[in-house]
């Protein structure tokens, strides 16, 4: 970073010759400039480039470098706490002054304590949430690192009607884990999009109440374009970024389903659920045993209170009522309200034009410079008087510096993206949440059916009190976890949210900050170089 | 960088006003503003007019101060004869006619106008012979009706500018005599150093409108970059509301930092266009001015050339009248001594073109120097200003948002 700082500022000043001057082509010296911001990041800046940049060669020599800084530096790489990854938002703790700040003008320092930037891309975020989350493992030395990567063709041959069959994509799951459910501390499977869907089919399942975070979707796209290289990649990073968070959340990162996913050698051993019905009905069949047995999550109803009302028909009336209630209370209490989520996709999209306007303002610097360059050059060349020199000194100071801001925006936009995806990612988490709360109401549903087909069965009230008591016992007990899993999960949120959202604000006011000092300085050179012309007006 | 020579003739930049008959107790000084824009008539024949006030020691001029109203095409009306009158000169160049309607009355184009009126005539007043220009004071001294008249005397029946309808003229005149000379080729001036200087101002203008066109595109995204801000602020204070407690807090300090940002932008937008782009737009102007001048050289030059070569044919005309004692020769004697008369003229109008044009090359490059200093100047000011306001903006929230997170 700090060589970077210094050349980009230097590069400028440097080019005496004209020449040098024109061929100041600011697209791929920036991109490369721009991301070579760290060491550990330089080969990323290659595929971060976009498709076009560094995709080339085949599908598995593609990823490849992209790989290095994953494993080559910290092979155990330990899941960010919040110290270690974005020093803006440790601010607080004692090694960073909060006078940091101050020191915008000193290129080293200016841009260790402030542009250290979230180590190369979003990609290499170890938990999905970003820099900052309190959603770290209760010990922590426990970690849970996944990584995909090396995109291979492979035939379906069992099914195949046509000649050739049906191609389909793998992609190599790595997992790094010292947790005691997995055999072992690294191994790899090859996974394709299908068990992903089926894995995240499973979860669903098994934890109603939880916030599940969404799987990457299915995309309708003909055969081809699944091959093409820049939708295999999308689709790579999606699947990554998805398994990564599915580790970082507390709870299903222990869980079997996901641990079948990233162990077990060949087909995954997952069976897809298509029977939505046979939730509503039979949830209490299905249930594994993780939300009777969870330790987790704190049984917060007694299961023998419960399943003792079930003596007389006047008892289940009175339970029914009861839970109409508490019912009622939950939902006003802590259902999020409807309008958050409008308002968050609203500031989404204007993060989205605010990030296209200042590209836009820094592609224009940077045109302007150009042409500036382009008249000195002109003016210099044959000058016949001593005034075009003059003229043509003012104008390179001014072309460079405009060069100069050029660049400052384009890097001002790129940490700029980074935190306002932020907002994008927690339209995807208020998602999560409905899903949620959809369990909860499928649940309750199925509770206040069962309870008002039993009320009217008069004749076989006995028998159906033993049947009852079993069935209503478990379905209200599935529902009081689901409940407490809605509860416990709410505030794990909460406070992620909290945490993720500071740190994004800060994040973002202090890079506003930090590159607007950088660009007052450039310009305040210039007004003081030229300051004689304002004397003489 | 900050050398200011002072060579050549004219008075470049400020001061060095010259007036033969002024009188010595005072230094001479012709000052105009052009203000007070007002928009006058209704519908289609609506126009927008100012106040011209002269502040001036000049002898020939009424008192020291004068207030006329004037609008635009009266300003063209000078500029055109000055044209015609002061070839060679780079007459100072005017603000465009407006072509889009809706445009025509808007806060922003008026000023803009206004202020290239001024700049127009003050650069007129401080130019050491355009100065003492009849017309000038016409401009600047005479009402309305007159001012009326004058115009529309000059506009003629075509509605064309007088340098135009002279210019069609010359080009006939010069096709005829083409093909009287038995010539198909213009003729033109063969001075190297002259054809170098002609290349440079066309070069010139195509770097110049390049130039003009990326800042009038920067003005415009400071604008937008601007109304996101705006945007943008307003929807995160909306947010803030939802989010409640210190989040909420935090969301709404955002969102007004944000929009505050916005109008500080919208400031700056407002101060490039006018001290950076329309300067660069002004250079334009004044070397498409210059081409013009130019092109009354090349003028120039062909008659001059062409009256040389009139003047042969005609001495061998005479002397066979001579010869053959015709009646004709009386006459002929009586023409040819007209033409040597004229052509003397020609060639001394040519010349002293030359000579201005000399002067004048030397003057522009100077004051295109001040000028341009000036705006890189604003230009630079300006981006720095905006960019500490911003910075001062968004640091003061910091703190704030320190306190909020740990709460």
């Amino acid at each position: 970073m700090m060589a970077y700082e210094n050349q980009g500022f230097e590069d400028a000043q440097i080019y005496a010759s004209r020449e040098e001057m024109e061929s100041l082509v600011l697209d791929d010296n920036n991109n490369n400039n721009g991301n070579n911001g760290n060491n550990e990041s330089n080969p990323n800046s290659v595929r971060s480039n976009g498709g076009g940049g560094g995709a080339n060669g085949g599908d598995g020599v593609q990823s490849q470098p992209y790989n290095h800084p994953l494993s080559a530096p910290l092979p155990f790489a330990e899941i960010p706490t919040t110290d270690d990854d974005d020093p803006l938002l440790s601010s607080s703790s004692p090694k960073k002054s909060p006078n940091s700040f101050n020191s915008f003008l000193e290129p080293p320092s200016y841009a260790e304590a402030v542009f250290r930037s979230f180590d190369g891309d979003h990609g290499k975020q170890v938990n999905g949430h970003g820099g900052v989350s309190t959603s770290s493992p209760s010990s922590s030395s426990e970690y849970l690192k996944i990584s995909v990567t090396d995109p291979h063709k492979e035939q379906d041959l069992n099914n195949s009607l046509v000649p050739g069959g049906n191609a389909y994509m793998t992609y190599l799951v790595t997992t790094w884990t010292n947790l005691p459910e997995f055999n072992g501390t690294e191994f790899s499977v090859r996974r394709r999009f299908k068990d992903v869907v089926t894995l995240s089919d499973r979860l669903a399942d098994s934890y109603r109440g939880f916030f599940i975070p969404l799987r990457p979707d299915k995309s309708v796209v003909e055969g081809q374009v699944m091959q093409k290289q820049e939708f295999v990649e999308q689709r790579r990073m999606a699947l990554e970024k998805y398994l990564r968070k599915l580790a970082a959340h507390p709870v299903i990162r222990r869980s079997e389903e996901l641990r079948l996913f990233l162990q077990v050698q060949g087909k995954l051993p997952l069976v897809k659920t298509t029977d939505v019905a046979s939730r509503m009905l039979d949830g209490a069949a299905k249930l594994p045993k993780q939300l009777f047995g969870e330790s987790v999550v704190s049984a917060a109803v007694d299961p023998n209170d419960v399943s003792q009302p079930a003596k007389g028909g006047r008892d289940l009336l009175r339970i029914f009522k009861e839970l109409r209630q508490s019912v009622t209370n939950d939902w006003g209490g802590t259902k999020p309200p409807v309008d958050f989520e409008q308002e968050l996709s609203n500031v989404s999209q204007q993060a989205e034009s605010l990030v296209k306007a200042q590209q836009d303002i820094g592609e224009t610097l940077g045109q302007l410079g150009l042409a500036f360059v382009k008249l000195t050059k002109f003016e210099s060349e044959e000058a016949m008087f001593n005034s075009q020199k003059v003229r043509a000194g003012d104008m390179k100071n001014v072309a460079t510096s405009a060069v100069k801001a050029s660049r400052l925006y384009r890097e001002l936009n790129a940490q700029t993206v980074r935190h306002l995806d932020k907002l994008h990612e927690y339209l995807g988490v208020m998602l999560a949440v409905n899903n949620a709360y959809a369990d909860r109401s499928n649940a309750l549903l199925t509770v206040q059916t069962l309870l008002s087909e039993l009320s009217t069965l008069n004749a076989r009230v006995e028998k159906l009190e033993a049947a009852a008591s079993k069935i209503f016992g478990v379905t209200v007990r599935e529902y009081e976890r689901i409940k407490e899993n809605n509860k416990n999960e709410l505030e794990r949120l909460d406070q992620e949210r909290h945490d993720d959202f500071f740190g994004m604000l800060k994040g973002f006011v202090a890079n506003q900050a930090g590159y607007a000092e950088k660009m007052a300085s450039v310009w305040e050179t210039v007004a003081n170089e030229t300051s004689g012309y304002a004397k003489n007006s | 960088m900050q050398q200011r020579s002072s060579t050549g003739g004219g008075g470049g930049g400020g001061g060095g006003l010259q007036s033969p008959r002024s009188p010595s107790s005072q230094p001479p000084y012709l000052s105009i503003s052009v203000t007070d824009p007002a928009k006058m008539g209704n519908g289609v024949q609506a126009y927008i007019s100012y106040k011209v006030i002269t502040k001036t020691n000049f002898p020939e001029y009424q008192g020291p101060e004068k207030i006329v109203i004037r609008r635009y095409n009266d300003f063209v009306w000078l500029r055109d004869r000055l044209f015609e009158k002061y070839k060679g000169i780079f007459i100072p160049p005017l603000p465009e006619k407006s072509t889009v309607e809706k445009f025509r009355f808007s806060a922003e184009f008026i000023e803009m106008r206004r202020q290239a009126l001024d700049t127009f005539v003050n650069r007129i007043a401080l130019h050491h012979e355009l100065q003492q220009s009849e017309d000038l004071r016409t401009f600047l001294q005479a009402d309305e009706q007159t001012m009326e008249r004058a115009r529309s005397q000059d506009t003629g029946i075509f509605k064309r500018k007088p340098s135009d309808l002279m210019q069609i003229f010359r080009d006939v005149q010069s096709k005829v005599s083409d093909v009287v000379l038995g010539k198909e080729k213009p003729v033109e001036e063969t001075n190297p150093e002259y054809e170098k200087l002609k290349r440079y101002i066309f070069e010139l203008e195509d770097h110049l409108a390049e130039a003009q066109k990326h800042a009038y595109r920067l003005v415009k995204r400071h604008r937008e970059l601007g109304q996101s801000l705006a945007d943008f602020g307003k929807a995160i204070k909306l947010l803030g509301a939802c989010e409640g407690d210190a989040l909420g807090t935090a969301f709404s300090e955002l969102g007004a930092k944000s929009e505050m940002l916005s109008i500080k932008l919208q400031k700056e937008a407002h101060h490039l266009l006018m001290n950076f782009e329309e300067p660069l737009k002004d250079y334009v102007r004044a070397v498409q001015s210059i081409k013009g001048t130019i092109a009354e050289r090349a003028n120039a030059f062909r008659q001059q050339v062409e009256l040389v070569e009139t003047i042969k044919l005609k001495e061998i005309d005479l002397n066979k009248y001579r010869l053959t004692r015709s009646e004709k020769t009386l006459e002929a004697e009586h023409e040819y001594e007209e033409l040597k008369a004229d052509s003397e003229e020609a060639t001394k109008r040519f010349e002293n073109i030359v000579r201005l044009m000399n002067e004048e090359i030397v003057r522009f490059q100077e004051q295109k120097t001040q000028d341009m200093g000036l705006a890189f100047h604003e230009f630079a000011k300006g981006q720095a200003r905006l960019a500490n306001g911003i910075a001062d903006a968004w640091r003061s929230l910091l703190p704030k948002l320190e306190t909020l997170s740990s709460s």
